[in-house]
């Protein structure tokens, strides 16, 4: 917490004239006159001196001002005692009424910091972020706190989900509780649309085609309620009440959507204000930078050098950059016409990596939809459809996570911005690689289940021999993103990370030694994660299961990168400030959970529903079942609801909102100007 | 180390515990919680000789001793934060076991901005005469990049660090930090509010 609790607001200004230097002055020469001599310590010399002399004058000004407890006050506990004393000696004389508040209100934070104390022993590894904190730094801690909110997220998710989605339809179709469902064909709609038969585990199979269709979602698996396709449920019955399966399925997703939004909105609103009030980057970075710089968290004398290292470098690569400032400033024309062409280049090349990237994803998943879907569809069982061909767009997506930011980061040398600039361009450009590369594999597995040609595919809506149920598709596409992100994980820290600090450790040879042990990259590290949780969110609306195997995920992936950080990395010699980095985590997190609204958006208000299988046989849509479930309100709320939903709301409600954010807009002007006001007028 | 404190707690005897009274009163006068107080009272303990276990709480530990604890034995300002917090009569910076309770209090993670920022001024003080100077501020500087020559800082980039400092943080332009310019902007630096050290 940065700012000032409110108690001591109504204070500060009081306060901070007390300390001007004549008043101090005036504070000594009146203690010295008084009763200097009863003081052990008399005169102001020394710091000891001059806490018992603000004492004394803060105790003298005890009665214009607000009492604090005594604690606040810059003392040593022996002189915090006398005050105490004092104040307490004070309520002798006050009413029964104020005597009896102020006990209470003291017995009240006594009990509430109890609580405080009881409840930080519920949180999740607290004490293994705190020791990583003592050894690593803030910035490092902050990867791992980030990765304890998205354990919790997930956990809340699925929690959702389960209660809302899958515990109803599991009772109702197992009959318990006397509950019962109804499977009611889709009137108006082909038969041909509404054929399905999922494979399920038909008798004794291999265990590798078992393994396969645990690694691909495929044969048993698509017929648990992992996936879409389980939950065909037109009407559910538990007990005697009726329960709209389809309209919770909906508004499940909704509510879960929301959720993510609004708690990520609250945790990044310290942030906000903060880089709202001081979006100039460079005013008071180097006071931050120096007065704020050590980490008094370090233990460990080791990570101490580090830091050492790291603060050093930080505020020469600071003055190096104003200096390239003021040379920015100097360049001629000829020099600023070359170096814009340049820059003009350099992002033609980078786009032309994308493209690259995004046609290789394409490609990738045309051909893995052909080879796949033909085999199993028509040709009944075929073991010929192997795991490489089901997790080539994984493996096309992870190579180009990995490759593209590495040419990036070449790129951005010739570009000839400052560090500082550089560094944000980079990541922006890695953010933007890693959600675009799942909206490329969506988009082209959209091409390829709304592929119609025929009259009887088009009367479906979509491809309806090939996809029946193509919401449990793209839901097997996701879950084996997530597994295959994992399983990489996984298999980098045990295959690339032990095997080099083993190299390092035992073979002495100067290349090797040189090469060294990796850095920990915050910044890879986050984008990894939230791609991760982006592919989750996205999933969890096809498949309402992987919020589990998310939080899952997450949690092993705490232990693992934990144990490779302590024994096999070095800390990061370019250090990323623990207050922005927060803030950032959570600003590229809401890109990611916006870039998740789009393409749900679409599956849900655009593309038709499936006749063959899940919640919204009936429908034309997904959305269709709202306005079918509005139809049947009394005549009043539906009346309501048309209203609100009208343009003749819609318009002045806009335009509402719009001026309040301008009148917020000018209020933080007006402010920021009155601050500078009030410094002038001090000088 | 869970077990090697219990060990040594079992060979020392028995470990005198901390009266109640004075529990609750600290309780009352630092940031600290009932749990951080006994956990600051068993490590005091261990820092003194086994003679001296009994009165703890008005004993007085040396700054040797002080600086071998690992919070303050990778600390850059460890000398200042003992001369700070002691209030030996000697100047010898020894601490009893309230400086240390006080200490730990402003470090914690409960205390006001007002008292951290208040407390490091202080300790980036190191002439003691109330304003932070060009002598302090280099210092400071030189405390944070590390010891040994080849941490140091260039001269030309020691003034223009400071004269950036100076321009960004001093008011009524005198050339000097004092208090309140310093506390004014500290809170509104972002890192501030991590002045913590780790829990015991």
């Amino acid at each position: 917490e940065v700012f000032l609790p409110e108690e001591t607001r109504g204070a500060a200004p009081v306060d901070f004239l007390q300390q001007l230097p004549s008043y101090q002055s005036a504070l000594r020469r009146r203690a010295t006159a008084a009763g200097g001599t009863q003081e052990r310590r008399a005169a102001p010399q020394g710091p000891a001196g001059r806490r018992a002399s603000e004492g004394r004058g803060l105790e003298q000004e005890e009665g214009q001002v607000a009492a604090r407890p005594a604690r606040e006050y810059p003392l040593s506990i022996a002189e915090k005692r006398r005050l105490r004393d004092y104040q307490q000696a004070d309520t002798k004389y006050l009413s029964g009424w104020k005597q009896w508040k102020r006990t209470s209100s003291k017995s009240l934070k006594k009990a509430l910091s109890e609580v405080k104390e009881l409840s930080s022993y519920l949180e999740l590894w607290r004490h293994d972020i705190h020791s990583i904190e003592g050894k690593f730094g803030t910035g490092i801690q902050s990867y791992f706190s980030f990765l304890r909110f998205l354990v919790l997220l997930n956990f809340i998710i699925f929690i959702l989900m389960f209660s809302f989605v899958t515990l109803p339809s599991i009772v109702a179709k197992h009959g318990m509780f006397n509950s019962s469902f109804a499977k009611i064909l889709p009137k108006n709609v082909e038969p041909h649309c509404t054929v399905y038969e999922p494979s399920g585990t038909k008798g004794l199979t291999y265990f590798y085609t078992y393994l396969k269709d645990l690694l691909s979602g495929t044969g048993f698996l698509e017929v648990t309620s992992l996936f879409y396709g389980y939950y065909t449920i037109d009407a559910a019955w538990i007990s005697i009440m009726r329960y709209n399966l389809p309209l919770a399925y909906l508004l499940a997703t909704f509510a879960y959507l929301a959720l993510s939004l609004i708690w990520i909105i609250k945790r990044s609103v310290g942030g906000f204000k903060q880089n709202l009030v001081h979006n100039e980057d460079a005013f008071q970075s180097y006071c931050n930078k120096v007065f704020a710089g050590w980490d008094f968290c370090i233990t460990d004398p080791n990570a101490a050098r580090l830091k050492h290292r790291s603060l050093q470098y930080e505020l020469q690569t600071d003055l190096e950059e104003e200096r390239l400032k003021r040379k920015i400033a100097d360049r001629t024309t000829k020099e600023k016409l070359r170096i814009y062409s340049l820059r003009i280049f350099i992002n033609i090349i980078v786009l032309a990596v994308l493209s690259g990237c995004f046609y290789s994803i394409y490609r990738a998943t045309v051909f893995s939809q052909e080879n796949s879907s033909v085999s199993i569809r028509h040709d009944g069982r075929r073991d010929s459809t192997n795991l490489l061909v089901q997790y080539l767009p994984s493996i096309v997506i992870t190579m180009a996570n990995f490759l593209a930011p590495q040419i990036f980061s070449f790129l951005t040398r010739f570009e000839d911005y400052s560090p500082a600039f550089e560094i944000r361009l980079t990541l922006l450009r890695c953010v933007f690689v890693r959600l675009a590369n799942i909206g490329v594999l969506l988009v082209s597995l959209w091409s390829q289940i709304s592929y119609c040609d025929t009259d009887k595919c088009k009367a479906c809506g979509y491809n309806y021999e090939l996809y029946p149920c193509w919401e449990s598709e793209v839901g097997q596409e996701m879950y084996k993103l997530m597994i295959f992100d994992f399983i990489i994980i996984l298999a980098v820290i045990l295959f690339v990370d032990f095997p080099r600090k083993l190299l390092v450790t035992h073979c002495s040879c100067k290349p090797v030694q040189w090469c060294g042990l990796q850095e920990f990259g915050i910044s890879d590290n986050v984008l990894e994660i939230i791609y991760g949780q982006t592919i989750c969110w996205i999933g969890t609306f096809f498949s309402p299961l992987l919020p589990a195997i998310a939080t899952v995920k997450y949690f092993i992936i705490f232990y693992i990168k934990k144990i490779s950080l302590i024994h096999t990395r070095k800390p990061a010699a370019r250090p990323i400030r623990a207050s922005s980095s927060n803030f950032f985590f959570l600003v590229v997190l809401l890109i990611g959970l916006i870039v998740a609204f789009i393409p749900l958006g679409v599956s849900i208000a655009h593309i038709p529903s499936s006749k063959a299988c899940g919640p919204f046989r009936s429908f034309n849509t997904t959305w269709a079942v709202v306005p079918d479930t509005i139809r049947e309100f009394p005549k009043g709320l539906q009346q309501v609801l048309y209203g609100i939903a009208s343009e003749a709301f819609a318009v002045p409600f806009f335009m509402v909102i719009c001026l309040v954010m301008v009148y917020f807009i000018a209020l933080a002007g007006a402010h920021k100007r009155v601050v500078e006001q009030l410094r002038e007028q001090l000088v | 180390t869970g077990e090697a404190e219990a060990a040594r707690v079992a060979m020392g005897g028995s470990a005198s515990l901390l009266p109640r009274e004075a529990l609750g009163e600290y309780q009352e006068l630092t940031f600290l919680t009932k749990q951080e107080i006994l956990l600051a009272y068993k490590r005091f303990s261990e820092l003194l000789p086994k003679e001296e276990r009994e009165n703890a709480c008005s004993a007085r530990v040396p700054k040797s001793q002080i600086l071998t604890l690992p919070e303050l034995r990778a600390n850059p300002f460890q000398q200042r934060i003992c001369r700070v917090f002691s209030t030996s009569p000697d100047g010898d910076d020894s601490m009893s076991f309230e400086d240390f309770l006080d200490m730990l209090s402003v470090f914690s993670d409960s205390a006001t901005s007002e008292i951290k920022s208040h407390y490091a001024f202080r300790i980036f003080d190191f002439d003691d005469d109330g304003t932070l100077d060009r002598k302090d501020l280099e210092k400071l500087v030189d405390c944070l990049t590390g010891q040994g020559e080849e941490s140091r800082l260039s001269n030309a980039e020691m003034e223009q660090l400071i004269q950036n400092i100076l321009e960004e943080s001093d008011i009524d332009k005198d050339g000097t930090i004092n208090l309140s310019e310093f506390q004014h902007v500290v809170s509104r630096s972002p890192d501030f509010a991590r002045y913590n050290v780790p829990q015991l």
